[in-house]
């Protein structure tokens, strides 16, 4: 197991997987492979099974059917202790950092250090703030999360992330809910990181466009519970399918929602009175 | 409703009311096994200790110098009929030290204590901190349950003996200085009536109770997620709800075994 984790190449392999809730199958017959050493993004509306495809490879849920194996190892065929092992080497940044609200940020980037290694507060803390410092967080060391803004907190996140020097990044939206420069600097953030940890295999988690373009070199598009497309970001763009012309034109689907129907006259006269009261 | 059905339903509710019974004992021993293999358990039991004792002193020693204060009164004009105005020390300080003393320490705490950690557990896990923290190798229960087991059961008994000695002083300002009985007779009661047995009682009950309490609301946060009445905020809300209900109910049953059991 030892071996084979620390000489294999860092892809990310899905066979046959079918995920979901319960009885409720959200994704189905999905075959694929993350390269090792680039940048994945996972693509795909609002809904289709993205974050839930993630909490599976972290190994926070099981898959109905199939397997997911990380570095050749099979996720959910090993032994609790390799798994705990496996882990150890992946980094996640949750949507929305799910920092520790009762830690200050240095606290929280410091923690996988403090609980697992037996280092000194300050060596630690330094390690804190240099990991602080890469996403440019350092002057907000002792800020608490609900101090800090959404894009802040997502950096934190990043931080704690990285601090372990992970071989496998995930990240679950990096880009979601932050203003356009704000996530064109986490994007440039991640491509940083690649920069610097060539063998790291980053995921993200995305239906941001102009994310995909700046950092993807590998792609997943998925649409209806199934695989729709899985390739290079040229690929992608040369490709003529109709869905993800529209998707990447950034076309709605053609049938719309029904507008005929007309709101009730009691409705709309209630409303009058509410409006002018 | 046909009565297959009902019957139906029925099996469901108690296969779904066993498999819970189930995963909460399997939680509860976890926690507790969490307790001695869990690094640097000190520092987080001392937190919790503040949380859960320091911070529930005033409202112990507020409701305890009133419970002593009604049960000096109800206790003089019962005893005055009998003519036994002399046992007033005997009956408030057992009633306190066997019964009312474990129970309501343990029913304030769970409103002041166990609710708050029902809602910080439950926030927690919809906003996928606790997610964060397996996935950093940090076991969630020795990190997050097992320092506030280990907390509630060193806090609850140092609370409920607070608690017994401001109820007996509650007693004896309705009793000695409100009403007139003689002092030396309301301590000498005391003295001679409660025994080493009561005490040990008192504290048992207080340690079960602790456990209880602890583990029904790190249990109710802990799976706020998974429950099938709401989602999100509105699941914190309804799981705190819930523990603090629960918790009540296990209180005062637990209190009848044991008592039965002690007597």
């Amino acid at each position: 197991m030892e071996t084979c984790l620390e000489d294999a190449a860092w892809d990310i392999a899905f066979t046959s997987l079918r995920i979901g809730y319960g009885e409720h199958v959200v994704l189905d017959k999905i075959t694929a492979r993350l390269p090792s050493g680039k940048i994945s993004v996972i693509l795909g509306g609002s809904g289709c099974g993205k974050s839930t495809l993630l909490r599976h490879i972290i190994g926070l849920a099981r898959p109905m059917q199939g397997s997911i194996s990380i570095g050749g190892a099979d996720l959910f065929s090993l032994t609790r202790r390799d798994f705990r092992r496996l882990r150890r080497q992946i980094g996640v940044l949750f949507q929305d950092g799910a920092l520790l609200g009762a830690m200050t940020l240095a606290q929280n980037v410091a923690l996988p250090l403090s609980e697992h290694l037996a280092l000194p507060r300050a060596l630690v803390r330094r390690e804190a703030l240099r990991v602080l410092k890469m996403v440019e967080l350092e002057d907000f060391a002792d800020f608490y999360p609900h101090q800090l803004s959404g894009g802040m907190r997502k950096r934190a996140g990043l931080a704690r992330a990285i601090i372990t020097n992970p071989r496998v990044l995930l990240c679950d939206e990096p880009t979601s809910g932050l203003d356009p420069v704000t996530a064109a600097r986490m994007d440039a953030l991640l491509l940083s990181l690649h920069a610097q940890f060539p063998a790291m295999t980053i995921v993200s988690v995305s239906h941001d466009l102009m994310s995909l373009e700046r950092i993807a070199d590998y792609v997943l598009v998925l649409k209806d519970g199934l695989l729709h497309f899985a390739g290079d970001l040229a690929a992608l763009k040369a490709s003529q399918d109709p869905y993800l012309t529209m998707f990447l034109s950034r076309q709605a689907a053609t049938s719309l929602g029904d507008f005929s129907e007309s709101m009730d006259e009691r409705v709309v006269s209630e409303l009058a009175k509410w409006f002018r009261a | 409703m046909s009565p297959a059905k009902l019957l139906a339903r029925l099996g469901l509710c108690f296969m779904t009311f066993t498999q819970r019974l189930g995963a909460f004992a399997l939680f509860m021993v976890s926690a507790v096994l969490h307790i001695f293999d869990t690094r640097r358990i000190f520092g987080r039991t001392i937190r919790q200790m503040y949380t859960i004792g320091v911070q529930s002193l005033f409202v112990i020693l507020l409701i305890g110098i009133f419970c002593g204060m009604v049960l000096g009164l109800q206790g003089y004009y019962t005893l005055v009929k009998f003519g036994s105005v002399g046992l007033l020390g005997s009956a408030v300080s057992l009633t306190l030290i066997r019964e009312l003393g474990p129970v309501l320490t343990a029913i304030m705490l769970t409103g002041r204590a166990g609710s708050s950690m029902t809602a910080e557990i439950g926030v927690m896990r919809i906003t996928d901190q606790i997610d964060a923290l397996d996935v950093m190798d940090i076991n969630s229960m020795a990190y997050l349950v097992s320092p506030r087991v280990l907390a509630s059961l060193i806090s609850f008994p140092l609370l409920t003996a607070i608690f017994d000695v401001i109820g007996i002083i509650g007693g004896y300002l309705t009793g000695v200085l409100m009403l007139g009985i003689n002092e030396g007779a309301y301590f000498y009661r005391i003295e001679s009536s409660v025994t080493m047995t009561d005490v040990q009682g008192g504290f048992l009950k207080a340690l079960v109770f602790a456990l209880l309490v602890t583990s029904v609301c790190c249990f109710e946060g802990y799976f706020t997620h998974q429950r099938s009445d709401s989602v999100g905020p509105e699941a914190v809300g309804n799981a705190t709800t819930q523990a603090v209900v629960i918790s009540c109910v296990l209180i005062l049953a637990a209190d009848y075994v044991l008592t039965s059991v002690l007597l």
